[in-house]
């Protein structure tokens, strides 16, 4: 009898094992997919050629494939979604957090969670009707569909995990750190931005780096908005980001060009293991704080 | 933990999230008892009189400090503003734009080339079947491996990566899984481009959500329970059943609402799994061929088809989802916390 309990007792621990082990278990199979699938365009074109090629012409008679248009665009992108994103974010979570009233902070938080719940298509539908029209009037260009247009989409869905996360990391810090500044002639809002934020910088540096993840890995609301031709960056250029590159083609694709996206996709997952590994280190470093 | 957490939670959950705080402070006031307390209640009574204090402080400091008090307060409240404009536009802007254009024939019929009508309700029942299969099959494989993580795991480099898999999973965007989801369920499992292939893409992109959720919520067990079921005399599975997983409820619903609104919002993991076509079926037929999720039919007729009537009616579906799945979010996280103060 007690040997038959054990048994079934352990049967139950491999089940539970095993089912712990199935995260560990997708992140190989993604990676290993990508690296099979990414490899053989590598080769074929040649690394350096892939990734600093300046021309991407895949339907042409003589293709060329080179993706680094794509890689600028991601980076600007992200860039400017970063400068316009995080100061709004930050100075939000900041008065969330230590200034608001009770009752304005739990209405601003509940309408921060709005916007992250909504759709990226539905940011990309309005980005297409609100934004990429305004753009063309203003600055009098033929096509509104630009960097810049992909850029305030960014900014504005990255926002949400800015302000969440900077909260979080401000609401830590030790009431008695900010006592100790009151108590040594500082005003309110002087403690918040001279011993606050600085004791949470690392929460905050988390926030940012989660937000140029966000960025970067964005691919609806972007497509919807930036024009999607392969061209060098340029704020008004209609431009093509590295996720956008691999959405738009893949439906028509075959051969070597679509070998060649899914090169696209581990360039892509490259920069996504090293941000996640960096927001790892930080978070890690937040918590022992 | 509102509908946000479909993006934020499990970052948030890492840095220690709202409600495991909260509840960390109520250990912290239990164990010292009324002095702890009663200071607190005092400290929140006596801000008021502080704040006056602080005020006539900045009257008697420098310009230079005075102006970047000032600067600095109007940047916060500036930026809030901005943030609250934002959500005001985007929530009035469409449904202002949306809500006309839902109508019951919209609602209940299919696009039809002869009549040249356009009907959503084949990605409504689409993206009903998704949502639910998707959590049939995410929510015993993430309850799982968390109980596996608080209740049975000892090795704590096991368990580091494992939680470090799960936040690399949180963090690959959707596109990058649409195209494994492709290669691996459509190609390699001969699945071909259908819902059923969509909703096991989205299994693997929810797992770390219900997997954090639920361990948040596990964590909040007391220790307490599970001896005293221990000392009965019950073996740890017949623990894990009886007394554990009961007092996870609250983190497995809000894991669910949560899911919910990301499989919702999903469409570049979709685009390439599940297809677009428009056919209406029923749930196995469903599942086993193509069919667009509301997100996908969105994205096709707003962008290749330029029916922005539609794409605003869909849209405005969308957002009201999201409403009410954030007012669930809260609701679900108010009712528990009531509960658990008992």
């Amino acid at each position: 009898m007690k040997n038959k309990n054990q048994a079934f007792e352990n049967f139950v621990h491999g089940i539970f094992l095993i089912l712990g082990l199935i995260t560990v278990g997708c992140v190989l199979l993604i990676t290993v997919y990508l690296v099979i699938a990414g490899i053989p365009a590598l080769r074929e074109i040649g690394l350096i050629k892939f990734l600093f090629g300046k021309t991407w012409a895949s339907t042409a008679a003589e293709p060329q494939y080179g993706i680094l248009p794509f890689i600028l665009t991601s980076v600007y992108g992200t860039a400017g979604a970063i400068v316009l994103g995080v100061p709004i974010g930050f100075m939000t979570a900041v008065f969330l957090a230590k200034m608001a009233p009770a009752k304005i902070r739990s209405i601003v938080e509940e309408a921060v969670s709005l916007l992250a719940g909504i759709p990226s298509v539905v940011y990309g539908l309005v980005g297409m009707l609100v934004l990429v029209p305004g753009i063309r009037s203003i600055f009098h260009i033929p096509d509104g569909s630009s960097l810049l247009a992909a850029i305030i989409v960014l900014a504005i869905m990255i926002l949400p995990s800015i302000i969440k996360v900077s909260l979080t990391a401000l609401e830590a810090v030790p009431k008695e750190y900010e006592d100790a500044s009151l108590a040594l002639g500082a005003t309110p809002v002087e403690t918040y931005f001279k011993v606050s934020v600085p004791a949470a910088k690392s929460g905050i540096a988390a926030a940012v780096v989660l937000g140029v993840g966000r960025a970067i890995g964005e691919a609806m609301a972007v497509m919807m908005v930036s024009g999607n031709v392969p061209n060098m960056p340029g704020l008004f250029q209609s431009v093509r980001f590295l996720t956008t590159a691999v959405a738009s083609e893949m439906s028509y694709s075959a051969g070597l060009q679509r070998q060649a996206l899914f090169s696209i996709a581990l360039v892509l997952f490259l920069f996504i293991m090293l941000i996640n590994a960096t927001l790892n280190f930080l978070m890690k470093r937040e918590k022992d704080n | 933990m509102k509908n946000s957490g479909v993006y934020v939670s499990d970052i948030t959950a890492a840095a220690g999230n709202k409600k495991a705080g909260s509840i960390n402070k109520k250990a912290y006031t239990a164990d010292m008892k009324p002095i702890c307390s009663a200071q607190a209640a005092g400290n929140a009574k006596s801000h008021t009189h502080a704040d006056s204090i602080y005020e006539s402080r900045e009257s008697g400091t420098s310009f230079k400090r005075q102006a970047y008090i000032r600067l600095m307060t109007v940047l916060m409240w500036l930026c809030a503003g901005i943030t609250c404009a934002l959500v005001i536009f985007m929530v009035g802007y469409v449904l202002a734009k949306g809500l006309p254009n839902v109508t019951w024939e919209l609602l209940s019929t299919k696009p039809s080339y002869l009549s040249d009508s356009i009907g959503i309700l084949p990605d409504i029942l689409n993206t009903l079947y998704i949502v639910l299969a998707s959590l049939i099959i995410v929510l015993p494989l993430g309850v799982g491996a968390a109980v596996y993580l608080t209740e049975y795991a000892k090795d704590k480099r096991l368990v580091g990566v494992i939680e470090y898999a799960a936040e690399t999973l949180s963090g690959i965007p959707s596109i990058i899984y649409g195209l494994v989801g492709m290669m691996f369920f459509c190609r390699f499992m001969g699945m071909q481009t259908s819902l059923l292939a969509g909703a096991l893409t989205l299994v693997i992109m929810n797992l770390p959500t219900i997997m954090r959720t639920t361990q948040e919520s596990l964590k909040t067990v007391p220790q307490s329970y599970r001896e005293g079921a221990f000392g009965l005399g019950a073996g740890k599975w017949r623990v894990i059943r009886t007394v554990v997983l009961p007092n996870c409820v609250d983190g497995i619903i809000t894991g669910c609402i949560l899911a919910t609104g990301r499989i919702l919002g999903e469409s570049a993991a979709l685009l390439f799994t599940a297809g677009f076509a428009h056919a209406v079926n029923g749930v196995i037929d469903g599942l086993k061929s193509a069919g667009a999720t509301l997100t996908v039919a969105l994205y096709v007729y707003a962008k290749e088809q330029g029916e922005f009537e539609v794409a605003f009616a869909i849209a405005a579906i969308l957002m009201l989802l999201t409403l009410v799945l954030n007012i669930a979010a809260t609701l679900v996280s108010v009712y528990f916390k009531k509960r658990r103060s008992y």
